[in-house]
């Protein structure tokens, strides 16, 4: 592996550790504030305790995700000066106002965390509020960031230099509404059924604990709600896709040459040389008809694009598969949640749907993860799609391995580290949870 | 005009991160450091300083880089570039750092993985803010060049240097002195534990003047541009007034006036940063990098201007809420 490669390994394995934590800052204190609302309505100490827990959780979590953003944002410039040379007065706007929204997020998470005895209950519960504002927002704004990346807008090239630049044309690029959307939905989704998951395991071990059944179902109906929409979304993204950047579209559906009526293709192996696809599972006509409502319509394929500028064919087409069917599955799960749950009137709590909802726990992150494989490699070789090459942005720092192998054992470490923590949280709340019983049962 | 708006900007963050978020460094120094009968008692206090309000503080370091990568890109392309390593450096500091604290103060059992946990946390606030010292000086010695938008000096220049270290040491020194003057405010501190910060105030407030000299003395060879600055007529009057402070900090912390020695001591990091400022005016990166070469398009320039005081609208009544909450700036519940 060479340095360029080893600063593009470096910034994707920074950003699969870090979107984990960005996502569970924006979705669990959707958790923790519904909580706080039921027990403000109600008065019933289970769901007091359950935001407690929660934002305990979100605690550690945030701290994490706070300190490996700011790795991000120093590593633009480490590793891609190039690269913010040129686009920095384009598109720093964004991570201006981030800045902001982030700021109150860790204000008033802070505000949340230690105010429970200081702050008069609404009070409390508003600044859990104002702390998913904070974190919906700061996603927002990063992302948009990123769709410029993939569909720039806001400048003008005369003679290879930048001009006419409009940061807020700049900001509102044609890729930033789905983006935003798909990202989103998807923190809430990933986050939910997380959560939904650990507590399922503990309730298959106690059948009449309130604590875990009360949580199970919050973090269900967050997660069940959100899954269906995101089919919309995607949707949505995946037209936008193939009408900004074609090249990513025909990667993720390995199509490799241009046709009408293009099908819709499920796993197989891409090659590259044969420009074929084997072993794989087609649907006639489906890519044609998603893409573009229509049975017939023509895909523009990748040999409408010299092979250097291809992005690679089979992890992104694999990844996009991945997240589908991780998709998918959640989807199926939230029709079966949401159906036995209105047969039962309650949280359903047959053993065969909470198995399965423990197994489907990490699904909605290894969407996330496998989603954006296939947003930032399917824009390679591309860092500006179609103005700049990842390659001339790079930095000229020799031994980028050094700090690559540093960060991944860092990051492996605060994993595990992580893991250990989360797990004792989680285990503590058997012991209390036994008394709420009697009181909520 | 605008290029001198949004540096303002930029410096009033530095301030802040400089008085929030390196303190909290400081109280992780004395975290490392503490000891006698009252150790436990001192950590207690630092972890109630600092619990809070630490994030918020890390976000002003976070301000400042998306101002400077957007208002002045070609300095923070170079800035990376140049100082690519002690960069890295930090912030594996500000990784190790701020998850050695959130993971010792939620670890339920072993006494020894908290312990573990408990040194990284310490080390980590030595190290970190050291680095941040010794790239701000790196700035200044004039050693980092750039010729048409490239570093030519390669990615060892300015920061090995002693004037560097120098920075660094004085880093060290300051936010460990304003984190123990600090922690003598703190209202649920027991009178002993307070004895214990007032001496650790004390006495790195006093170590802070040889360390001062020093950096003066390196800057001679180190940082000659700097030393100009530093000598020129509106010199007398800050370095005059920074001493005032210093000595109303020390005098008042001597005589418990803890309220009083927190504001001259954040007064004095203030002055000492705007010397800095004013000596490296109007140079990012000394000498080819300035706030006007460097500076994005004026239409940036306006709509961050306007972004950052509609943040500023925002984020001020957030943070004074935040503050007094927890910070006592009004009647002080007991919890």
């Amino acid at each position: 592996m060479n340095d360029f490669l080893f600063a593009r390994s470096q910034m994707g394995m920074s950003l699969a550790f870090h979107i984990v934590f960005a996502a569970i800052g924006i979705s669990l204190p959707v958790l923790m504030v519904v909580s706080e609302a039921l027990y403000l309505r109600t008065g019933r100490p289970v769901f007091l305790e359950l935001a407690k827990r929660w934002s305990r959780g979100a605690a550690i979590l945030f701290a994490v995700g706070a300190v490996s953003g700011t790795v991000l944002s120093f590593e633009l410039g480490l590793l891609w000066p190039g690269f913010m040379e040129k686009s920095g007065a384009i598109i720093g706007m964004p991570f201006s106002l981030e800045g902001f929204a982030f700021f109150t997020e860790a204000i008033f998470l802070g505000l949340y965390l230690m105010g429970w005895t200081r702050l008069p209950p609404l009070v409390h519960w508003f600044c859990g509020v104002l702390v998913i504002l904070g974190g919906v927002t700061s996603g927002i704004f990063v992302v948009t960031a990123n769709a410029w990346m993939n569909a720039p807008a806001g400048f003008k090239i005369v003679d290879g230099k930048i001009t006419d630049i409009d940061p807020i044309g700049a900001m509102l690029n044609p890729a930033a509404v789905h983006e935003v959307l798909h990202m989103t939905l998807a923190a809430f989704i990933a986050t939910g059924f997380a959560v939904a998951a650990i507590h399922a395991f503990f309730l298959l071990r106690d059948r009449r604990n309130a604590f875990h059944r009360n949580a199970l179902g919050i973090a269900l109906a967050v997660g069940c709600i959100s899954a269906p929409l995101q089919l919309i979304s995607g949707d949505f993204s995946a037209r936008s896709v193939a009408r900004l950047q074609p090249a990513k579209l025909a990667a993720m559906e390995a199509v490799y040459q241009t046709q009408t009526g293009a099908p819709w293709r499920l796993g197989g192996i891409p090659d590259d040389e044969s420009r074929t696809t084997r072993y794989d599972l087609t649907i006639p006509r489906g890519l044609s008809l998603l893409a573009d409502r229509d049975p017939n319509s023509k895909i523009i394929g990748l040999d409408q694009f010299p092979p250097n500028d291809w992005p690679n064919v089979r992890l992104v087409h694999w990844s996009f598969d991945l997240m589908i069917l991780c998709g998918l599955a959640l989807i199926a799960l939230s029709v079966a949640v949401g159906w036995l749950a209105w047969r039962r009137r309650g949280v359903p709590d047959g053993k065969w749907i909470l198995n399965t909802i423990v197994a489907a726990g990490p699904l909605g992150f290894v969407a996330i993860e496998a989603g954006w494989v296939v947003t930032e490699l399917g824009r390679q070789p591309w860092i500006i799609y179609g103005v700049m090459r990842t390659q001339e942005a790079v930095t000229p720092m020799p031994k980028i391995a050094i700090p690559f192998v540093i960060f991944t054992l860092i990051y492996l470490l605060l994993s595990v580290a992580l893991i250990y923590l989360l797990r004792r949280q989680f285990m503590k709340t058997d012991e209390p949870a036994s008394e709420l019983i009697t009181k909520n049962a | 005009m605008l290029e001198l708006i949004v540096a303002g900007f930029m410096f009033v963050a530095l301030i802040f991160y400089a008085v929030t978020g390196d303190a909290d460094y400081g109280g992780g120094m004395w975290d490392l450091l503490a000891n006698g009968p009252r150790a436990g008692a001192q950590r207690d206090a630092i972890e109630r300083a600092i619990g809070p309000i630490w994030e918020a503080d890390h976000v002003w370091l976070i301000l400042i880089v998306v101002i400077l990568f957007t208002a002045f890109p070609p300095a923070f392309a170079a800035m990376m570039t140049a100082l690519n390593i002690p960069f890295t450096l930090m912030l594996i500091g500000i990784v190790l750092r701020g998850s050695a604290f959130i993971f010792r103060k939620y670890d339920i059992k072993s006494q020894e993985v908290k312990q573990g946990w408990s040194l990284l946390f310490g080390a980590a606030s030595f190290f970190t803010p050291f680095i941040q010292g010794l790239t701000l000086g790196a700035l200044s010695t004039g050693q980092i060049r750039i010729a048409d938008g490239r570093v030519v000096s390669g990615f060892f220049a300015g920061w090995l240097t002693p004037f560097a270290f120098a920075c660094g040491l004085f880093a060290l020194a300051l936010f460990a002195f304003l984190a123990a003057t600090y922690l003598t405010v703190d209202p649920s501190t027991e009178s002993h534990v307070q004895n214990d910060f007032r001496l650790r105030a004390l006495c790195s407030g006093t170590a802070l003047v040889p360390i001062a000299f020093v950096v003066f003395v390196t800057s001679k060879h180190g940082a000659p541009e700097m030393y100009h600055g530093l000598i020129q007529w509106w010199a007398p009057l800050l370095i005059g007034a920074t001493i005032v402070c210093a000595i109303a900090a020390l005098a008042s912390l001597w005589l418990r006036r803890f309220v009083v020695a927190r504001f001259a001591a954040i007064a004095e990091v203030t002055l000492i940063l705007t010397g800095w400022s004013l000596a490296q005016y109007p140079r990012l990166i000394t000498p080819d990098i300035t706030i006007f070469n460097a500076a994005a398009p004026e239409i940036t320039l306006r709509l961050l201007t306007y972004a950052l005081l509609a943040g500023a609208i925002v984020l001020f009544p957030s943070l004074f809420f935040l503050f007094r909450v927890f910070k006592g700036f009004s009647k002080e519940k007991k919890s």
